[in-house]
């Protein structure tokens, strides 16, 4: 390599940095860094400054006429919904595939089976709205009358049931398989590079294939897990051409998961009313769009407290 | 190392490569602009000395038209880098006020805070509207073995409030004595989205069908839940799929679906380009305006059974006084390719509007011939 | 990289001699109760009204369920439930293959109509009705995507690196949290941010493809930190140990042996990030627009894009609507193969660059 060196440095102590190619590049890995905080603050003054007129309007002049509240209300509770739907339905698959991709399918197919699964987060979120319209929400209505008919004592199946399937429930499927591929990606990702002496020494013990995965791979990997269901979530959460394209929305808040009238989605509902907003309607609705940046990051905070409550597995602390 | 860092530049190099030879090679289409043209062929035999940009953004109702109209004007006029933004009429509208395009296209006509702010930035000039995109907007639905039906406003409005539920209502029957009516449940479907088709239409229902429908006109749908679809697109989708369902949109997006005739005066009046054109051309003038500024109130309570009143007007605005001269020559010759018949029939034949009568034609003309740079 | 250590044989194949003598079950017996449950599961789903749906469901319970309870009474509890989380793990994959073998094949039998020379070489520049093409789209998106991949792929590998290596104290904290938080930025907004940023630097009537690139960068940046960051925790630290013990310094070691070792996950990470955005519509419907012609400067002019394309397509056809509808789909379908091609690229990369490792 280059000239000799002094053998002696201490190499988690970075703050004794002194050779100049180390100082060039530790400051720039900062810099990136720094640049990232500068480009958030640069979104977050610029939602705030234009959503400030929307925040101090009398309620008769927001859209509605009931006031920013009455407006942003069932927009939160239906981006919720849909982002929690997703993610209920998308994590124990994601985790499923990842765990059939690097330990239990045939081995020469294997990486191709996860190749196969990244396809998904190919296809465009436009795609995803009209095959979500065209082909699932149809075949969904049968389910939608079946939990009409015999799950209405549960408020998410109050019904009565949309005709045309477009519902919350379908939305929250799509929105499943859309964040399928980033889970179930990096759960790969670490899932296989969970330590072989750990796998070995389990399976030398006499564990099951089932028994090993639960004692070496998933502590491992659990850190690797909530970070890919975050970004999945924060793709659900922010989704907007997909929901805007199936979702029969503008009714009221409702838990109602299969009725035609169901609440938008911030993001959504941006999509769908930014080109014909003029004055405060932009105004109203990029104070949506702040509510929503709000909410990622209250998510992200509760994602953040569960992740350090564990033990941290990774393989550099 | 080496070898692998070889290895690497061989292929960026390779990608970078590729890239660069895609976008050498170029469109085909864009080579030679005399020879790939449609059967457009404009109406002034103006030599083609134009060139320099002409930038336009709104109205996505008018892309499918507006696509004809480039076409046709490039073919006159190859040297002009012409460009259309469908962004929406609210958005075509900012942005030309903000100076961003040199004109706009909207489904609606400027407020009046907005012509102020138009005017200035006209530099103090006159600003024009054109209502050059007429679409009539026709009532469809899903019904089997049903292909027409008339409808008065009274029972559309009680269609769209949820008043009738079942297509076999006595409201209905009463008006199609020939037709079978099923029982089958009506499921009314409204645009998601904000749009210049839903403000029509419920001015329409606004106008026309009294007490059964109080909302006042708005572009987004006024009334609390019900199955909401997004864009033109959307609807007839959800409509096509749906049994039992209706909803409103152009009526050049009906295709195989029924298509209802609705209520004027006495009679039932299906939509058609010319009955969309005369009620056009037969509505008030919005008060107030400058001499170039067509903008008009649609006589939605018209009486004659040769209107249509159930229509979109989607304008193009501009300035009459242009700051410099390419801009002012460039909107000019656009415009009046636009509502030359040519042209109106080119956007006819792609986006299936009504094409203009020959009344609006001539005050389109005086504008036009008004537009220069000052 | 990945050393998977199977142990599907010892599950399944009798010539493994155990040493007390149990009885277990042939493969072929467990295939054939569950085979027997999706039987019946159809049986089921018949008697209810039959619908492929519910066999399915019923059937994967059943096959299940029935596999579990014959190796718990066979081979008692611990095999039983080892073979209970095979079996759901196995349907996890294939209820996932469903939606996208629907995906594929709705993307491909509607997007092969138009999948033609034309497609590839012609813009929309005058075209109206049939024919034409999205080589002004194509050549856009790849600009645009290319910008925003240059942008953002090293803002977000550094800023991983400097997580992983560097990081330390509040910074770090504050870096980690607000990267979160910038996935959670809906893709409009990170749009409406570039518009009114360039709008403020260079005035009203700005408009380049830059812009979208730039909204791009600011919904790709956090997925690259993100996927980086985890993959480059895993990197194990006694390789990191022996590179400093040879009195190599950080940033070498960080250069030629950290990111080597990772090279495959930060592939997939970068491109899984690409391939998050280069689908994106909406920011680019705000920003760069849509024109007919071809735009080859991303910083200046309108541009069209492959998504945008094929929104305004399916949304807004005209009379001829078959024509729109095979355009936006045929769209769909090149971005798609656009991303498996990238697939492709990630792992190439990752098989020529990635050290052999020692088993």
């Amino acid at each position: 390599m280059t000239a000799t060196k002094a053998p002696t440095e201490p190499p988690s102590q970075q703050r004794v940095v002194r050779r100049p190619g180390d100082r060039i590049f530790s400051g720039a890995a900062r810099t990136s860094g720094i640049f990232i905080l500068l480009v958030l603050a640069g979104v977050a003054a610029f939602l705030i400054s234009e959503a400030i007129p929307a925040l101090t309007a009398s309620s008769e002049d927001i859209p509605g006429g009931e006031g920013l509240a009455a407006y942003i209300g069932p927009l939160i509770v239906g981006t919720l919904l849909g982002a929690l739907i997703a993610l209920v339905v998308a994590t124990p698959l994601a985790v499923g595939i990842a765990l059939y991709v690097t330990y239990y399918a045939p081995r020469r197919i294997a990486s191709a089976l996860g190749y196969v699964i990244d396809l998904l987060a190919a296809i465009p979120s436009v795609v995803y709205g009209f095959w979500g319209l065209a082909v699932l929400a149809p075949k969904l209505v049968p389910f939608h009358e079946w939990a009409a008919d015999h799950l209405s004592w549960i408020p998410l199946f109050a019904g009565p049931a949309s005709t045309s399937g477009r519902t919350m429930l379908t939305v929250g499927l799509v929105l499943a398989v859309m964040i399928l591929p980033i889970i179930s990606a990096i759960s790969r990702e670490v899932f296989s590079q969970a330590p072989a002496l750990h796998r070995e020494a389990a399976l030398a013990l006499g564990a099951t294939r089932w028994e090993m995965i639960k004692m070496a791979v998933l502590p491992y990997g659990k850190s690797g897990v909530i970070a890919g269901a975050m970004l999945g979530l924060g793709r659900a959460l922010g989704e907007t051409m997909a929901v805007a394209i199936i979702l029969s929305g503008g009714g009221a808040a409702t838990v109602n998961l299969i009725s035609n009238s169901n609440p938008s989605t911030i993001a959504s509902n941006i999509a769908l009313k930014f080109p014909e907003a003029t004055g405060l309607g932009v105004n109203t609705l990029i104070a949506s769009g702040l509510v929503l940046f709000l909410i990622t990051l209250a998510v992200n905070m509760i994602a953040r407290w569960i992740v350090n409550r564990r033990a941290d597995f990774s393989g550099a602390n | 190392m080496k070898l692998r860092s070889s290895t690497r530049t061989l292929a960026l190099s390779t990608a970078l490569a590729a890239t660069l030879a895609l976008a050498a090679c170029g469109a085909s289409n864009e080579d030679d602009s005399s020879s790939s043209g449609s059967d457009s062929s404009g109406s002034s035999d103006a030599p083609a000395d134009l060139s320099g940009d002409l930038a336009g953004a709104g109205s996505s109702a008018q892309q499918a038209a507006m696509e004809a109209w480039q076409a046709g004007f490039q073919g006159e006029y190859p040297d002009v880098n012409f460009s259309y933004d469908p962004a929406g009429s609210g958005a075509g509208r900012e942005q030309f006020i903000a100076g961003t395009t040199a004109f706009a296209g909207s489904d609606a006509a400027l407020k009046d805070d907005e012509l102020t702010a138009a005017t200035e930035r006209c530099g103090g000039g006159e600003v024009f509207e054109l209502p050059n995109y007429i679409s009539p907007i026709a009532v469809i639905f899903n019904l089997d073995g049903v292909d027409e039906l008339n409808l008065t406003p009274a029972t559309i409005a009680g269609i769209f409030t949820g008043a009738i539920t079942t297509w076999d209502d006595p409201a209905i029957a009463e008006d199609n004595p020939d037709a079978t009516l099923p029982s089958t449940a009506i499921t009314p479907v409204h645009r998601g989205d904000d749009s210049g088709t839903t403000q029509n239409f419920t001015d329409y229902l606004n106008q026309t069908a009294g007490d059964v429908w109080t909302s006042e006109p708005d572009g987004e749908w006024p009334l609390p839940g019900g199955e909401a679809a997004n864009g033109t697109s959307g609807v007839v989708e959800v409509v096509t799929s749906t049994a039992g369902a209706v909803t409103y949109a152009d009526a050049s997006r009906a295709g195989d679906l029924g298509v209802a005739s609705i209520g004027v005066g006495e009679e039932f009046v299906a939509p058609s380009a010319e009955a969309a054109a005369a009620v056009v051309e037969n509505s008030p003038a919005v008060e107030g305006r400058g001499e170039f500024d067509f903008a008009i109130e649609v006589n939605r309570t018209t009486e004659d059974a040769s209107e249509y009143p159930l229509v979109l007007v989607s304008y193009h605005i501009g300035c009459v006084t242009y700051d410099d001269q390419e801009t002012a020559d460039n909107v000019k010759a656009f415009m009046e390719y636009v509502i030359s018949e040519d042209g109106q029939a080119a956007a006819a034949e792609n986006a299936g509007n009504a094409p203009i009568s020959d009344t609006i034609r001539d005050e389109g003309q005086s504008a036009v011939d008004a537009i220069s740079a000052g | 990289m990945s050393t998977d250590i199977r142990s599907a044989p010892e599950t399944s194949s009798p010539a493994q001699g155990p040493v007390r003598v149990e009885r277990r079950l042939s493969r072929l017996a467990l295939w054939g109760l569950y085979l027997a449950g999706i039987a019946l599961g159809a049986a089921l789903s018949a008697a209810t009204g039959f619908s492929i749906t519910s066999t399915a469901v019923y059937g994967v319970v059943l096959g299940t369920l029935a596999v579990y309870v014959a190796t718990r009474v066979v081979q008692g509890r611990r095999k039983a439930t080892d073979r209970l989380v095979t079996c759901l793990v196995t349907s996890a994959f294939a209820v996932a293959m469903i939606p996208l073998a629907s995906l594929v094949y709705t993307v491909l039998s509607k997007g092969l109509a138009r999948f033609d020379g034309d497609f590839f070489s012609m813009s929309m520049f005058r075209v109206v009705g049939e024919g034409g093409g999205a080589y002004h789209a194509i050549v856009g998106t790849l600009i645009i995507t290319l910008v925003a991949t240059v942008i953002s792929v090293p803002i977000g590998l550094f800023t991983a690196i400097y997580l992983v290596e560097y990081g330390s104290g509040r910074l770090k904290k504050a870096i980690t949290f607000f990267v979160d938080v910038m996935t959670g930025i809906p893709s409009i907004v990170a749009g409406l941010f570039a518009y009114a940023l360039f709008t403020l630097l260079f005035g009203n009537d700005f408009r380049a493809g830059i812009m979208g690139a730039v909204a791009l960068s600011v919904l790709m940046i956090p997925v690259v930190v993100r996927s980086c960051e985890e993959v480059l925790k895993l990197v194990p630290n006694e390789l990191r140990e022996a590179s400093y013990a040879l009195g190599i310094p950080k940033w070498r070691t960080v250069v030629k042996v950290v990111l080597p070792t990772a090279v495959a996950g930060l592939g997939t990470g970068i491109t899984l990030s690409v391939a998050r955005v280069i689908g994106e519509t909406a920011p680019l419907l705000i920003t760069v627009g849509l024109i007919t012609g071809t735009n080859l400067n991303p910083f200046d002019g309108r541009m069209a894009t492959l998504p945008v394309f094929a929104y305004y397509q399916l949304t807004q056809p005209g009379t001829a609507t078959q024509a729109f509808l095979d355009r936006a789909w045929t769209a769909a379908l090149v971005l798609i193969i656009f991303v498996m091609a990238l697939n492709i690229v990630a792992r190439l990369i990752s098989r020529l660059f990635a050290p052999k490792t020692g088993r």
